[in-house]
């Protein structure tokens, strides 16, 4: 019995700052959140409307990247990810995900990369050349 | 007498331990999670899970984005001043859900449920938009038999805008319970649950117009 109330602090104080797979946000997170994805929105359709760097290569990767900062910006203060929720499980399973993601995304566009430089048209010598 | 005290007991200690529970909901340690019983966890590697079919359009996207089969091009198609729009209701309605949930913290019913019929509201917006988008580009011929990069498009932003319609039928449902049977715990956790997934389809959406749309129009 005298362990009780140990046990029920323990939990109050566990409850305080554990909040399952979502925690809750505040209102100022939830601002804070709002305001970088606004602006984080903006730059890359104004980088592209305006043609404000005049090199495609150029601007394709600011709107890769800030896309890529906006992800973790709504996984912050949207999705309230943290190393701690579920005893880390989440963090893990996002973690395989991301992983399994970028294979997927990056081994077909490289593969079917090389193979499209691979199949293009030749032209008549160049078979020649090739023949045994 | 004495049986019926110990009896007693065991009963007083059974009701502290389920008040302890009830009490403190999820958060005891490794077994805790009393009151979600690992539903947030089990819901998030569903989300994980549709991430991945996400990440398999995406990737059939771009290898097929560049096959315009002597059709029309994201530069002769995209109208970018209507996908900014539409990324901005779907901003808007990331963050009314953010509010509806500092109102359920705060077990205010009429507020959440205000606020959830905003989001439905941006929701609703951000389809309607994408509705007039796809029936515009019908209307010029880009239909998605027209070609791969026409067929991978709809395909992948098609999913996403069915999934906002399931998440937009999904807050409806949510509505009615919470005004029939008020914030109880099972309504709590599945509004955190939608909360999830209504945030996690605006991340999705941050892939399709950054990938789809804007280096599409780059290329």
């Amino acid at each position: 019995m005298s362990s009780a109330p140990n046990a029920a602090n323990a939990a109050a104080r566990d409850g305080a700052d554990h909040h399952g797979g979502a925690a809750h946000g505040s209102f100022r997170g939830y601002m804070i959140g709002f305001l970088l994805s606004v602006v984080l929105t903006i730059i890359p359709f104004w980088l592209v409307m305006g043609d404000v760097f005049g090199n495609n290569m150029v601007t394709a990767v600011f709107v890769l990247e800030l896309g890529v900062v906006q992800i973790f910006v709504h996984m912050y203060y949207f999705l309230h990810m943290n190393t701690k929720s579920e005893g880390g499980w989440t963090m893990m399973a996002l973690i395989f995900t991301v992983v399994i993601v970028l294979i997927a995304l990056i081994g077909s566009m490289w593969v079917m990369h090389h193979l499209n430089t691979h199949m293009m048209p030749m032209s008549p010598e160049h078979m020649m050349h090739q023949m045994p | 007498m004495a049986h019926t005290a110990s009896t007693l007991e065991v009963d007083s200690t059974d009701v502290k331990f389920y008040v302890e529970d009830d009490g403190h909901g999820h958060g005891e340690g490794e077994h805790g999670h009393a009151s979600d019983g690992g539903t947030m966890l089990g819901f998030w590697i569903y989300l994980m899970s549709d991430c991945l079919i996400f990440a398999c359009l995406f990737a059939t996207h771009a290898v097929l984005g560049r096959n315009y089969a002597a059709g029309p091009s994201p530069a002769d198609l995209f109208d970018l001043k209507l996908i900014l729009v539409s990324t901005f209701m779907l901003l808007l309605s990331s963050i009314t859900y953010g509010f509806a949930m500092l109102e359920m913290d705060k077990d205010r019913v009429k507020p959440t449920l205000v606020w959830l019929a905003v989001t439905f509201f941006f929701g609703g917006c951000f389809l309607g938009l994408e509705l007039y988008e796809f029936s515009h580009l019908f209307h010029e011929g880009a239909t998605p038999q027209r070609s791969a990069f026409l067929s991978s498009f709809f395909t992948l932003v098609g999913t996403h805008g069915l999934h906002v319609t399931f998440g937009m039928i999904w807050m409806i449902v949510l509505g009615v319970q919470v005004w029939q049977r008020g914030l109880i715990p099972d309504n709590k956790r599945r509004l955190m649950c939608l909360s999830m997934f209504w945030h996690f389809l605006d991340v999705v959406w941050i892939g399709v117009f950054s990938f789809v749309y804007l280096m599409g129009v780059l290329q």
